[in-house]
């Protein structure tokens, strides 16, 4: 791990806990739907509702889920995994207890790593448990009283728990955008945001760098990543001020408001329940056979790191590139796409990671609505590679594809007279006529200014109306000179 | 009425079910039959709720489904169910105030398969329900003391009266259901059984109950006291009849059960009529010792020397942690009640507090008047060996000895068959005798209580009478899966004994 960063001095530690909804069609132990939005109480079963008489099965689809992102992340996948009850009393917990992974989690170990700028870094993850999600209490609408939503009451969740490897707010955040890339390249959640299906709570401590491990306070229900850096940065400051003023750090739950950007203690320590935790005697162990796990990696996609490895080794991409491309499937199959249309992989590469993105960025575009075909691109690229017109010109051409102003790399060259020339003597006629009408630049350049030479060959490109090849008037003009 | 049908409630389920198919008597006239006996003897306080025209809905089903020939094997046989099945056309209250008039959305599972309905694809052997019958208070007790209940043609909770003494308790949680049988108000009635409560009862009331192997009879529907030990069985007066009503109730119900075992269905009545000679019966040594009642031990041990004259073998045996499945039972059975309880809150269904000045307040008021004292005792035991410090000296080393007991019966199943021993150290006692005292009332659950931590199947056959002329029962454990034998072991008795026939006077 590099020097870590320190904030007014104080190191920055940081771990996460993540719930990813996972992307079933029913709950993980009834078969009620899980679709967002519907009426209050629609969507719970006598199951959701905790009826006198009613049981648990487990859904075989949310253990898959978590299967496959054990495997997506490098984790031990348990044989054996325990459910355990989380007993509180709640009005949105219909059964006064939480089926949850308590001792023994399916998901163990494993790391996830991402870039942070151009450094690379990996964060361990300490476990991924299954659980159910509470229902809602609803709290408005209600003169005096509360009203009570179960229809997430059930909805399966994949807990996500890394270790405290995490050094800034920055790199919190990188972690987080990195697992969500994964849940939802692999499948297993929407990623949803606003809708709560990706949920994060931070647990952040600082401490003199070498000190011990500092006392930490929880962010609850970070759901947006704009959110969670705020959350966090002010978090920091709020310890490090603290501390500055003698005091010292109570362990507590925090919530992030949105409105006045800071925290808010929820409760210490102190007023936390026991939650009288024992194995669920509704459930048997959660068992997975080997062969279980091979048929669940014989029909995953292909994982991010996979892929980015995969394009350094196939198309000789830098890490930093083949890692930025496989951000996404869409613009990882978008460069596979193009690069394979025009051969030439670093070039595709850097265009899609320069004026693909910035002009999708300026859009707010997904690659998925790029006006430019990976096709386009690859033709267009391709006509650059064989020295048919210049960078500049290509440049021109995108801009025609983008707006639908032409649709045949081809054609547009054409038609716009981007085409280089090729012809040595034609170039040499405007060189000779340059030359001639500049007797003072050429006169500076044997004096020795090198300026002198750039302005020739500006005059020699404005002549040729940007259809000389620069390489081609450097080479000739100093042969004229020389 | 026919001279034929005036005798009906005499009749076992095997009988009953045969005159039916033979359309020597009609459903309906069965149904109205037993409505009216329930009518009659409602001061035993056994019924809990009646509703004729489901009764008789049903019974018509099932007369039209005899005549058609496409009736279940035991189609208009009536059968009460332990009020601790969930029901949607019955009251489903668990004993307890805090499900007062609760109805239920769904059947259980049990009560659809023994029934009308369809469980996992599987049509039901198509019994009529006659009704609710009481039990203690979410199947917590072992003298059907607990229950909160008012009973039919009681204005509020009463004590289920023993039909062979109507002073004595008839045994618990299922004493509703045996008081039932033993008065022929029911040919037949379902029971649970976590601790014994289908046993003892049994015991108590001189009728036959069978607990099947964990995982046999589905739970869903059965309203959880604790779930790694609650198991539904039948209760009727012969071991033939629990083997016809066995064979109906249980069964795979995978999707709605994950503890429900995946074996197939079976006929518990295929061996019946095997020769026992040459069982092999161990007798634990802990189960004669010195709790228990010499009067209880002789009738045992008379039961005993009819199995030799069968041909039986007695091979001594030892359970050595016999003693250790009380505090073993006392400590797993109310941790998982204390959590399974939970739902009680007063939120979503059943009893909430009137008057309360916040949530907590609502959640302390609903749940202080909803449960009764047993139940209280036992989730505040619940709580207790579940809290954080004390969860590895109790809940956890309980679990430990608890698989003790279990490899202890695996050991002696080397050297027998079937087990035998007493089910209770004593005879019913009088009501009121033991109320103040829980303790009590749990020692005298030591020889049901081990084969319930373990799992294992275990029945109740009539073995004769003891002091006060009150039933003895025999106990038979078998090993995982044997229910057929141990049916097998039980009817033989039957053959050679007459004490599964007698009735108590005044019915």
């Amino acid at each position: 791990m590099s020097t870590p960063k320190l904030v007014q001095g104080y190191e920055v530690v940081i771990g996460f806990e993540t719930h990813a909804q996972l992307s079933t069609q029913s709950k993980i132990f009834s078969r009620a739907p899980t679709a967002f939005g519907a009426e209050p109480n629609t969507q719970a079963c006598a199951v959701d509702l905790a009826l006198p008489g009613t049981l648990p099965v487990m859904n075989k689809g949310a253990v898959e889920r978590a299967i496959q992102f054990g495997l997506a992340i490098g984790s031990h996948i348990a044989p054996r995994s325990i459910f355990a009850r989380k007993n509180y009393f709640y009005p949105d917990l219909p059964k006064g207890y939480q089926i949850s992974q308590f001792e023994i989690p399916v998901v163990q170990g494993g790391s996830i790593e991402f870039f942070l700028g151009d450094e690379k870094k990996s964060v361990r993850l300490v476990r991924a448990h299954l659980e159910e999600d509470a229902g809602k209490s609803l709290h408005e609408d209600f003169i005096g009283q509360s009203g009570i939503d179960l229809n997430r009451a059930g909805t399966p969740l994949l807990e996500i728990v890394t270790e405290p490897d995490m050094r800034s707010s920055e790199e919190a955040v990188a972690y987080a955008k990195e697992l969500h890339k994964i849940v939802t390249w692999i499948g297993i959640c929407d990623g949803n945001m606003q809708e709560g299906s990706f949920r994060c709570d931070a647990n952040v401590s600082v401490r003199k760098p070498g000190g011990a491990l500092g006392t930490r306070r929880e962010i609850k229900n970070l759901n947006s990543f704009k959110f969670m850096q705020q959350a966090m940065d002010y978090e920091i400051r709020w310890q490090i001020e603290q501390l500055e003023d003698g005091h010292a750090i109570q362990q507590a739950t925090v919530l992030f408001d949105p409105d006045t950007g800071e925290t808010r203690s929820m409760r210490s320590k102190e007023d936390s329940a026991d939650y009288r935790y024992f194995p669920d005697p509704d459930l048997p162990p959660l068992v997975i056979a080997p062969e279980w796990i091979e048929r669940v990696r014989s029909e995953m996609t292909e994982l991010p790191r996979v892929m980015a490895a995969r394009f350094v080794a196939t198309y000789g991409l830098p890490e930093y590139d083949a890692t930025t491309l496989t951000q996404s499937k869409a613009m990882a199959a978008y460069f596979e796409a193009a690069a394979q249309a025009c051969k030439q992989p670093k070039l595709a590469s850097n265009w899609i990671m320069g004026e693909v993105s910035r002009r999708l960025n300026a859009g707010e575009l997904g690659i998925e609505a790029c006006p430019v075909s990976p096709m386009q691109l690859g033709s267009l690229i391709s006509r650059i590679a064989d020295g048919t017109i210049s960078n500049n010109a290509g440049k021109q051409v995108f801009d025609a594809l983008w707006t639908g102003e032409g649709s045949d790399v081809d054609a547009l060259i054409k038609d716009k007279g981007l085409k280089q020339m090729s012809d040595s003597g034609a170039l040499e006629k405007i060189i000779d006529a340059v030359i001639a009408a500049n007797a003072d630049n050429v006169a500076q350049f044997k004096a020795g200014k090198d300026k002198a030479f750039n302005a020739l060959v500006g005059q020699i490109m404005k002549a040729s109306q940007g259809k000389a090849n620069p390489q081609q008037v450097n080479e000739l003009l100093r042969q004229k000179l020389g | 009425m026919t001279q034929a049908s005036s005798d009906l409630h005499h009749l076992s389920v095997a009988e009953l079910a045969r005159r039916l198919r033979e359309r020597k008597v009609s459903a309906v006239e069965t149904a109205q039959h037993f409505l009216a006996r329930v009518r009659a003897h409602e001061a035993l306080g056994a019924f809990v709720d009646l509703n004729e025209e489901v009764t008789l809905a049903q019974a018509r089903a099932a007369d039209q489904a005899l005549a058609a020939g496409t009736a279940g094997a035991l189609a208009g046989v009536p059968m009460a169910h332990k009020d601790i099945f969930v029901t949607k056309d019955f009251v489903s209250t668990a004993g307890s105030r805090m499900l007062a008039g609760y109805h239920s959305p769904f059947d259980a599972t049990v009560v659809s398969r023994l029934g009308q309905g369809v469980a996992g694809g599987v049509p039901g052997a198509g019994m009529v329900t006659l009704g609710k019958v009481n039990c203690d208070e979410f199947a917590m007790g072992s003298a059907n003391e607990n229950s909160a209940v008012a009973p039919l043609g009681h204005s509020g909770p009463a004590p289920v009266r023993n039909p062979w003494d109507n002073s004595r308790i008839p045994g618990g949680s299922s004493g509703g259901s045996a008081a039932a049988v033993a008065a022929r108000l029911a040919p037949a009635a379902s029971g649970t059984d976590t601790g014994g409560s289908i046993r003892q009862p049994a015991s108590f009331c001189g009728i036959t109950g069978i607990k099947p192997t964990y995982g046999r009879a589905s739970r869903y529907g059965m309203i959880a006291y604790a779930s790694s030990l609650d198991q539904a069985g039948p209760m009727a007066r012969s071991a033939e009849d629990c083997a016809l009503l066995l064979s109906a109730m249980c069964g795979p119900d995978l999707d709605r059960d994950s503890t429900s075992l995946d074996v197939p269905a079976e006929d518990f009545a295929r061996s019946l009529k095997d020769s026992i000679s040459g069982l092999r019966i161990g007798i634990p040594k802990e189960f004669f010792g010195e709790g228990l009642a010499p009067d209880v031990r002789a009738t045992v041990d008379a039961a005993l020397k009819e199995y030799e004259k069968l041909g039986a073998k007695l091979i001594p045996i030892s359970l050595p942690r016999t003693e250790l499945s009380i505090p073993v039972y006392y400590i797993i059975a109310p941790a998982e009640a204390s959590s399974n309880l939970s739902r009680f809150d007063g939120v979503k269904f059943g009893h909430r507090a009137k008057d309360y000045t916040d949530l907590v307040d609502m959640y302390k008021k609903t749940r202080a008047q909803g449960f009764g004292d047993e139940v209280k005792r036992r989730i505040m035991i619940g709580t207790y060996v579940l809290s954080h410090g004390y969860y590895d000296a109790y809940y956890l080393q309980a679990q430990k000895i608890r698989r003790m007991i279990a490899d202890d019966f695996q050991q002696a199943f080397k050297a027998c068959d079937v087990i035998a021993g007493p089910v209770a150290p004593t005879v019913a006692w009088k009501i009121g005798e033991k109320a103040d005292d829980p303790v009590a009332n749990y020692l005298a659950d030591i020889f049901t209580l081990p084969a319930s931590l373990a799992g294992l199947p275990g029945m109740s056959v009539p073995a004769g009478f003891g002091a006060g002329n009150m039933p003895v029962g025999l106990q038979l454990i078998g090993n995982y899966f044997s229910e057929a034998r141990l049916l097998n072991a039980a009817h033989q008795l039957q053959q050679a004994t007459d004490f599964h026939l007698r009735q108590p006077e005044g019915i």
